[in-house]
């Protein structure tokens, strides 16, 4: 059976491949696109599923060379534990979308045309399949680049939108800027592995049996943390995310937060533990600060959001955070050489990696059945959708409760893993990252509860108290197939948080590929119930058993009561005598967020006015109406890009003399370029 | 028959948070009663409260969704959970293998998400505020929890509840900087995390200062006897784990079921002794602004710190 798993995820990219030829046929039948072909990508998703998760279960790599591209240059191709797994993610994620995508994009229909939606769709998530399975620097930054392109023109659906263009070009830039430095990194391996002179150092293979000085590997891994990190979305390259992620369509959202992030973390990952397989110290260190940072920027961000999709685009700033967080306990653990912490740490993180895929889709998902249902995307004009979306509210609040980290869902199992790999820091020889890494712990608590404040804010705001606006009043559920999209999401959130021990069984083969050293015997030695990562006497957590102390508590004192004849009276709202209690007087989502904003808003550029209404007639004192506004805004613009993008307007503008639009001095331009290259050059 | 002696204790434990709870919280109100000069209704008054929401009928707002009646039923689920958990009368509980301190912690984080979501169902300002408030407070005292935690746990290299007691209870009884440190910054926590004087005050109806009671303004009958029983088995189980960790010695280590009784009674002393301290700094001290909350829990974050701190450096 060699080759069948890499040949189901080759049959996957093919069938979307196919589909790029086949849409544009069907211009003119714009139902027929929406209801055959989106069926047909998750099919394709569910083979790539399939082979995602036999390659991690059974552990061996199966590479394959293609023979095209350019002469003496095939594209590799290499399906192995850890591309597996993040096949999986992509593909669990793909699969649930594409169902939800059916009813989302339906919506589209009779506004605009959604051929070229059915077209760039599934090259992106070709592209992202591509990416996972390709093992030379060559293949995979063109997989890279035909992934960018793809979600560029996904963001720009909507182009008559200013802000959708100005989303789209933010993107483009830092995904080029990311991408050149991926390049480089790439460059520095391939030439310490086969030498400067020659391309043979392309392929992955090669780059892995590369000896590096410590000065160019550090070089190699930094440039390549920055590329990567800036796709990821870390803190401070994360600005193009809460803009392009808003701006897409919101299955295309959840597709891009879900999944797309999560190709950014597998470079990290395939480059560090993989391609450079020596992790130093100050590596690990640098990937937890950064962690850290984005994850607490990135959900105070959220906190102070009022836009349903931004916030969600910033809590997956977080969410990155928290996987880099792991990812960097885990460099740190091997480079003091001991695996069995590494592993742990690896595990939380890329548990995560999957969580967040599972949840964050499930929610952008939500926040696109909110959308299509009301139009609206400020929360502020939302309010009591719970009562007219009775589907999506339960499976949106699945997503907050996992996000949230609260058991028995998914989100909790991965945060307790990180914090036990952080409570294994005081087995490290080194007393000054004993005393540091435990304030990381601190302040990853910190992020867990303020993401858990953001999601009742969200789930709050949106779905529960009196409708806010015109814009809710005629709200409809989400269609069967949207429904669908979102259960299977949902279950898998539930499913992912009760079942850690057969998860971390099944991830076994990942951690040892990666860390030489797996916690999937220890995990479960105590039985499937109990989750000991590392011994039972250190620490256990048992989900199912959470789930079913609180189910049956439940049931018994509902039961209980029920018996008992008490009546229920249902009244208006009381209000205190007023009378005249409107839905504007209840809390609003900037009022939620008003204590986060005052305890850390220094860390934010907020402008905050105060206006009196127009004049009434009545004293000043005396307002009928005062205006308030509040905008909070990135520091990043301030300190970070503001002034890359000045100096690089400035340098065009030197640049520009050269130019003077006359065709003779051009040609001067190339003469003398060609005679000083050969004078180099002999 | 020794093999079901485990599950009887655990039988017992869950009996004992279940109903020991208004007691305790009886004990803490006739005591403020009587440090304050007033005449108190008795320490059984809490029983009598709850029998009577228990028999009223429920007074529900017209637009209250499932969120808000289901949030009672899950509340006092998760808070029995973990009371189920906790070491209290003995260390060999069956569930304790369920959660360590950690997921506990995450136990209690349920409770206030739904009960969070409840204030803001009904739709008031109120409830809204009082959400935002707790949230808050509970995120800030997140950090100091953790912080406290990890400290203890360096002495047993675990977190697990269970083995954390066992290991401190089979020591003799000692004082170290980094112990007395955590349990300074953990009475800070309970302060916060129980809703007591000076973050906030179970007592009050007064619009702008309520913070928990503000989320469950809307309750009524049977839905907030289970609310208020679910918070006074919080302050039960919050003071217990305080008292376990801290002070474990009387807590029997075998499941020997003979052991109970005493246990029980050391429990029952060290508890009211707990709730006489918690009454005291409630008379002395008024309700903070609710904008000084954030230096109180950074204050009980730098102590817990200042533990782990001394930990390293003094006791290694």
């Amino acid at each position: 059976m060699e080759g069948s798993l890499s040949s189901l995820v080759l049959t996957a990219i093919f069938i979307l491949i196919a589909s790029v030829a086949i849409v544009p046929l069907f211009h003119r039948r714009q139902h027929l696109i929406v209801s055959i072909i989106f069926p047909v990508f998750s099919a394709a998703s569910l083979f790539s599923l399939f082979a995602g998760i036999l390659a991690v279960a059974g552990g061996e790599a199966e590479t394959l060379i293609l023979p095209v591209g350019l002469p003496d240059l095939p594209f590799h191709l290499r399906l192995d534990p850890l591309s597996g797994f993040f096949i999986t993610v992509v593909s669990l994620l793909a699969f649930c979308v594409s169902i939800y995508s059916r009813g989302y994009i339906a919506g589209f229909i009779g506004k605009r045309s959604v051929t070229h939606l059915a077209i760039f769709y599934p090259l992106f998530l070709a592209g992202m399949l591509l990416v996972l399975v390709s093992d030379d620097a060559y293949f995979f930054l063109i997989s890279w680049e035909l992934m960018a392109a793809a979600s560029y023109f996904l963001v720009l659906y909507e182009d008559g939108v200013v802000e959708n263009r100005r989303a789209a070009y933010i993107y483009l830039v830092v995904a080029h800027i990311g991408a050149v430095a991926i390049l480089l990194a790439f460059g520095v391996m391939a030439g310490f592995a086969a030498g400067f002179d020659t391309f043979h150092g392309y392929t992955f293979d090669a780059m892995r049996g590369a000896s590096l000085p410590p000065a160019w590997a550090s070089t190699a891994f930094v440039l390549a943390f920055l590329g990567f990190g800036a796709k990821a979305g870390i803190v401070p390259l994360h600005v193009w995310l809460p803009e392009a992620h808003p701006a897409a369509p919101s299955n295309v959202s959840a597709l891009m937060s879900g999944a797309m992030l999560k190709t950014a973390i597998y470079g990290i990952v395939r480059f560090t533990f993989d391609i450079l397989h020596t992790p130093q110290l100050w590596w690990g260190e640098l990937v937890l600060a950064v962690g850290l940072a984005s994850a607490i920027l990135g959900v105070l961000a959220a906190l102070l959001e009022n836009d349903l999709k931004r916030l969600l685009a910033y809590s997956s700033v977080e969410n990155i955070g928290i996987i880099l967080v792991g990812l960097g306990l885990g460099m740190i653990f091997l480079s003091f050489h001991q695996p069995l912490m590494a592993a742990l740490a690896i595990t939380a993180a890329l548990y995560h990696t999957l969580n967040h895929a599972m949840f964050k889709g499930l929610l952008f998902m939500g926040a696109g059945a909110v959308l299509h249902a009301t139009g609206v995307r400020n929360m502020e004009k939302m309010g009591g959708l719970i009562h007219k979306m009775k589907w999506t509210a339960p499976l949106f609040l699945v997503g907050c409760l996992s996000i949230s980290a609260l058991p028995p869902f998914n989100g909790f199992v991965s945060e307790w893993l990180t914090f036990q790999a952080f409570l294994m820091s005081p087995s490290l020889p080194s007393q000054h990252l004993n005393l540091v890494i435990p304030l990381g712990a601190a302040l990853l608590a910190l992020v867990a509860a303020l993401s858990a404040s953001c999601f009742v804010k969200a789930f709050g705001v949106t779905f529960l108290g009196h409708c806010r606006s015109e814009a809710c009043a005629t709200a409809h559920d989400a269609t069967p197939s949207m429904r669908a999209g979102m259960m299977i999401a949902a279950t898998a959130c539930l499913l992912l948080g009760v079942f850690p021990t057969v998860v971390i069984a099944w991830m076994g083969n990942l951690s040892s590929q990666l860390a030489g050293e797996t916690i999937a015997r220890s995990a479960g030695e105590v039985g499937w119930l109990w989750l000991t990562p590392v011994s039972a006497q250190r620490a256990s957590y048992a989900a199912p058993m959470v789930l079913l102390g609180i189910a049956s508590v439940l049931l018994v004192v509902f039961l209980t009561l029920r018996s008992k004849k008490s009546a229920i009276h249902r009244v208006p709202l009381w209000d205190c005598g007023f009378e005249k209690i409107t839905s504007t007087m209840q809390y609003t989502s900037t009022a939620f967020s008003m204590p986060p904003r005052l305890i850390f808003g220094y860390l934010f550029h907020i402008k905050e006015r105060v206006r009196p209404g127009l004049p009434d007639g009545r004293p000043a004192e005396f307002p009928a109406k005062v205006n308030y506004s509040v905008r909070v805004r990135d520091r990043a613009w301030g300190w970070f890009y503001r002034p890359v993008a000045d100096l690089a307007f400035r340098l065009a503008k030197h640049t520009a003399r050269l130019q003077h639009g006359r065709i003779h001095i051009y040609l001067a331009y190339s003469f003398f370029t060609i005679l000083f290259l050969l004078l180099v050059a002999l | 028959m020794r093999e079901a002696f485990p599950l009887l204790i655990e039988a017992c434990q869950i009996a004992l948070v279940l109903f020991a709870a208004p007691l305790l919280a009886g004990w803490v109100r006739a005591l403020k009663c009587w440090t304050q000069g007033r005449t108190s209704p008795g320490v059984l008054q809490p029983y009598r409260n709850l029998i009577k929401l228990f028999s009223k009928d429920i007074v529900l707002a017209h637009n209250a969704s499932w969120v808000f009646r289901f949030t009672p039923y899950l509340l006092f689920g998760s808070v029995l959970m973990a009371g189920a958990i906790i070491p209290i009368i003995s260390v060999d509980l069956p569930l304790s293998a369920t959660a360590d301190i950690i997921a506990l912690v995450a136990l209690f984080a349920i409770g206030r998400f739904f009960i969070a979501l409840a204030g803001m169902d009904v739709g008031t300002a109120f409830g809204g505020m009082g959400s935002s408030r707790e949230m808050m407070i509970a995120s800030l005292a997140e950090p100091a929890v953790l912080m406290t935690t990890f400290t203890v746990s360096l002495f047993g290299h675990t977190t697990s509840l269970s083995e954390m007691v066992r290991f401190i209870g089979q020591q003799n009884f000692f004082l170290s900087p980094s112990m007395v440190f955590a349990a300074i910054a953990f009475v800070l926590t309970l302060l916060a995390e129980t809703g007591r004087v000076p973050v906030d005050n179970p007592v009050t109806h007064l619009e702008l200062t309520m913070i928990h009671e503000g989320m469950i303004l809307e309750y009524s009958g049977r839905y907030l006897a289970l609310v208020e029983w679910a918070g006074m088995m919080k302050l039960f189980i919050f003071t217990s784990l305080g008292v376990a960790l801290f002070v474990p010695w009387g807590i029997p280590q075998g499941d020997d079921l003979m052991d109970i009784p005493l246990a029980v009674l050391i429990m029952a002393g060290k508890l009211a002794l707990v709730a006489a301290g918690i009454v005291l700094a409630e008379t002395g001290l008024a309700k903070m602004r609710i904008f000084r909350v954030p230096e109180f829990l950074g204050t009980a974050f730098l102590i817990a710190t200042l533990g782990m701190l001394s930990h390293f450096i003094l006791e290694m």
